[in-house]
Order: C-alpha cells, then sequence, then structure tokens
C-alpha cells in the first residue's frame, strides 16, 4: 500500500449566479455585434427596401396602401428577422464558444435567453424604431402606427425565441438556411396574423385589447417554452458536431 | 475483470476523480470503444493515445457531456455524473479543437467572457495570465489580428486561473512553438504535482514522467494501466 498523501484540489462548490452569467453572454454577444456594424445593418436595410419597394411595384396609392401598409410592414419585418437567424449560433459553433457556453455550469436555458434576448436587441428592436418612419411612408394614421409599434414590439421577441429554436436545430447542417425557413414559418404564421389582425382592428376603430391580450400570450409562450426547446436542440446539434 | 464497485484505495490515499466503467461509444454505425473502463486520480496526467480516427476527441467530448450518443457508466467523485450535472461542469474545464475565442473580441475580453460563466476574476489576474503565456502587448489587439497559435494561447490562459481539478485538454499543443510546448508541459506537470487530473490529446510526443497512458485502437481498446 502507497502511503504518500497526494495533495488534492478542492472541489468548488458554488459557480457564478446564473443572472451574471446571462449578463456576460449577453455583453460579448453585443460587443461582438458592435464590432460588426455591417452585420447590424442588413436586416434593417432588407426590411427598408421590401417596404419601399412595394408602392412602386405593386400601387403608390394612398388608399392601396392604407389597406395593406401594416400588412407590408409586418411580412417585412418577420423576413428580416428570418434573415438574421442563422447567425444566431452560426459563429459561436465555428470558434468553440458554443462549446465553451453548453459547458458553464448555469441552466443552458437561461443561458440561450439571453443570448435570444441579445438577437432581439440588435435585430428586432431596431425594426421597431423605424416602423413610425415607415408606417408614415405608407399612409398609415397615427393611431394605426401606434398599434402596428405596440404589435411588432410584442411580435419580434416572439420571432426571435421561436427562430432559436429552429436555428439549433439546423446549427449542424452545412445548408441551413432552406430547412430553417420551412421549420420555422409555419410557426410565425399565427404571430403574423395577430400582427397584422390588432392593426387592422385598430383601423376599423375596434378594441384592440383582446388581440393584444392573445399577442402577450404568445410572447409568454414563446418566452417559457422556447429556451428549453432552443436548449435540448443545441445539445442534439453539439453531439452529432 | 473490473467491478462496478469503488476500490478501496485505503484512507489515505485520494478518491478518483472520475470513474469510467465499460463505456462503449458508436459513431456513425461503427463501434470506436466498448467496455473501456478507466479511473483518473488526482494527481495523475492520462495521455489518450490512438490513430486518427480511433475515437480520443470523441472520447474526450463524452467524459465534457458534449456526446450524448454512448452507453455505460461515468461516475465523478463515486456517484453517476448525470445527477450531479452543474457540480461536474463548474470542476471540469474542457478546452477542444476549436479554442473558444471570439475573433472580433481582444484576448481580455475573450478571457473575461470565458470566466464569466464560471467565477468572477479581477482584470489583473487575466492580464497576468495572459502574461504568463507570451501574450504580453496583445492583450487588447483583436484576435483576429493573431496568428493562429497566439489564438491558441488565449485559450490556454485559462489554464493559469483554472481553479478546475478535472482538465480535459484535446490537441491543445496544435499550433505552439517549441517554447509553448516545453512551458505547457512543465504546466501539467506541475498542475499533477498540486493535485489535478488532466486528460490530453495529442500527437505531439509527450512524455512527462509519471504519465499514464490510455489507448484507443482501431480493432479494440487495450487499458494499459
Amino acid at each position: 500500500m502507497n502511503a504518500e498523501v497526494r495533495p488534492v484540489i478542492p472541489l468548488a462548490r458554488s459557480s457564478v449566479g446564473a443572472l451574471a452569467a446571462m449578463k456576460g453572454v449577453f455583453s460579448r454577444d453585443m460587443k461582438v455585434a458592435f464590432r460588426q456594424r455591417q452585420d447590424l445593418l442588413n436586416p434593417l436595410l432588407f426590411f427598408i427596401m421590401v417596404v419601399t419597394l412595394f408602392p412602386l411595384g405593386v400601387s403608390p396609392e394612398a388608399s392601396f396602401l392604407r389597406e395593406a401598409g401594416a400588412g407590408i410592414l409586418w411580412v417585412a419585418a418577420l423576413l428580416s428577422v428570418l434573415l438574421s437567424l442563422d447567425h444566431l449560433f452560426r459563429h459561436d459553433f465555428d470558434d468553440g464558444t458554443l462549446e465553451q457556453l453548453v459547458l458553464q455550469p448555469q441552466p443552458l436555458f437561461l443561458l440561450i435567453l439571453a443570448k435570444t434576448m441579445a438577437h432581439w436587441m440588435l435585430t428586432g428592436l431596431p425594426l421597431v424604431i423605424l416602423t413610425p418612419v415607415l408606417g408614415v411612408m405608407v399612409h398609415l394614421d397615427g393611431n394605426s402606427i401606434a398599434v402596428l409599434c405596440l404589435t411588432l414590439l410584442i411580435g419580434t421577441p416572439v420571432l426571435s425565441l421561436i427562430g432559436a429554436i429552429g436555428a439549433a436545430l439546423t446549427l449542424g447542417l452545412r445548408s441551413a438556411g432552406v430547412l430553417l425557413s420551412l421549420l420555422i414559418i409555419p410557426l410565425y404564421i399565427p404571430v403574423l396574423i395577430f400582427g397584422t389582425g390588432t392593426v387592422a382592428a385598430a383601423a376599423e376603430g375596434a378594441s384592440v385589447g383582446a388581440y393584444l391580450a392573445l399577442m402577450g400570450a404568445f410572447l409568454m409562450l414563446a418566452l417559457t417554452l422556447a429556451p428549453f426547446a432552443a436548449a435540448a436542440a443545441l445539445r442534439i446539434s453539439l453531439s452529432n458536431g | 475483470m473490473r467491478s462496478a464497485h469503488r476500490p478501496d484505495y485505503g484512507a489515505q490515499m485520494s478518491e478518483p476523480l472520475l470513474q469510467a466503467v465499460n463505456l462503449q461509444c458508436e459513431r456513425d454505425k461503427r463501434i470506436l470503444f466498448r467496455e473501456l473502463s478507466f479511473t483518473i486520480l488526482p494527481g495523475t496526467v492520462t495521455r489518450v493515445e490512438g490513430p486518427n480516427g480511433s475515437g480520443k476527441t470523441t472520447l474526450l467530448r463524452m467524459l465534457a457531456g458534449l456526446n450524448d450518443a454512448w452507453a455505460g457508466e461515468l461516475n465523478w467523485c463515486g456517484s453517476p455524473i448525470a445527477n450531479q450535472r452543474e457540480v461536474f461542469l463548474r470542476n471540469m474545464l474542457y478546452l477542444g479543437h476549436r479554442p473558444g475565442i471570439k475573433p472580433l473580441l481582444t484576448p481580455m475580453e475573450n478571457l473575461r467572457a470565458l470566466m464569466a460563466g464560471r467565477r468572477p476574476v479581477s482584470d489583473a489576474v487575466l492580464r497576468q495570465a495572459l502574461q504568463g503565456t507570451g501574450l504580453a502587448g496583445f492583450e487588447d489587439v483583436p484576435c483576429r489580428n493573431l496568428s493562429a497559435g497566439q489564438q491558441r494561447r488565449v485559450a490556454l490562459a485559462r489554464l493559469l486561473i483554472a481553479d478546475e481539478p478535472l482538465w480535459l485538454l484535446d490537441e491543445v499543443f496544435t499550433a505552439i512553438d517549441a517554447d509553448g510546448v516545453a512551458a505547457l508541459e512543465a504546466l501539467l506537470q506541475q498542475r499533477a504535482a498540486e493535485g489535478g487530473a488532466v486528460l490530453v490529446t495529442t500527437h505531439h510526443d509527450l512524455a512527462l514522467p509519471g504519465m499514464q497512458r490510455l489507448t484507443l485502437g482501431a480493432g479494440g481498446v487495450s487499458d494499459e494501466r
């Protein structure tokens, strides 16, 4: 029997709290995004281009635009969020930071929630801020624009959260773009219908409370369930990678 | 014949940190290894050996919990890892092929972000760790302007401030120059002397005194210890 006593490194019992870890993930994503500003502009430019091309391509009539405006803005916002989704995990996957993220001792769904929040701040929120300007361009009245902004404010985080599931699932694939769209678009449709429906109701002078409540319910559902699904999908993708 | 029970090392010996019993792993319908059993004690450096494609990286990813496609039993300090995932993750450091370094951030920012989920570390300590890996003067240069070897050194700086008892290092010697290799070898040896456990895969000719070998073969697995 060997009598030597080996030194032992004590086991760490506690780690950084989940909130501090989320803050770390969030601030890193923000920092990386602001070092690469042209990527930030992409979804915004796409949004502006689609909305400006509609009057040119279909009809510049104020009556048409007033009716279709909210729908055009919603569809453009939805597509530009979709366009940015592939980047959500892709770069992290390629450089290995995603592995390290999964190996952090905090619950993965919280870290993914932080990443998704950063994604929304960088893509969804700028779209909402730009909406009043483009709303005026398509002849929406003040009340409609306010309601449209509100629906986008509630709706775009849902788009980011649902998109995170798709982005995580298609991570291991070389050409994920088409599959990502096919997976995600059906899940976006209810959000789109209620988003434009709210604005239509507001334009008719009806009460929008019920519509907004439903959209709020979408947001809550996505906020509580999507991070779990995305975390599970991420583990599967990494396991195959 | 190996048993699933923990062997009795006597009171003065340290308990095994990690214990693998009858591991089996399949990849693309090919069995990489089966009936692989080993024990990792504190204060040891273990080199995982084998030809390309023998499953070295897969084994390390499995141990870290990045790969789920395996069967068998993995114990951390005597009980299954699956039951104490967060404790295990907090006490394990994994460095993979991909160093986990963001090219757009500086070494300082990268290191700060990597430590943010582990434990609070002051900037002075981070700076010192970067200087310790030979990156003095590059602390605030974006990593994409650094060479491949320097980027790896940013990841290696974590080893200088790590308090995790178990290190899983996959091909850490890649792209590191001769001085860096010598420093890293010395670091691994010092770590073992302090009571840490290191599992390392490398094609570099690593031979530390007292080093254990775990050999994965194309046809089967032999555990030489």
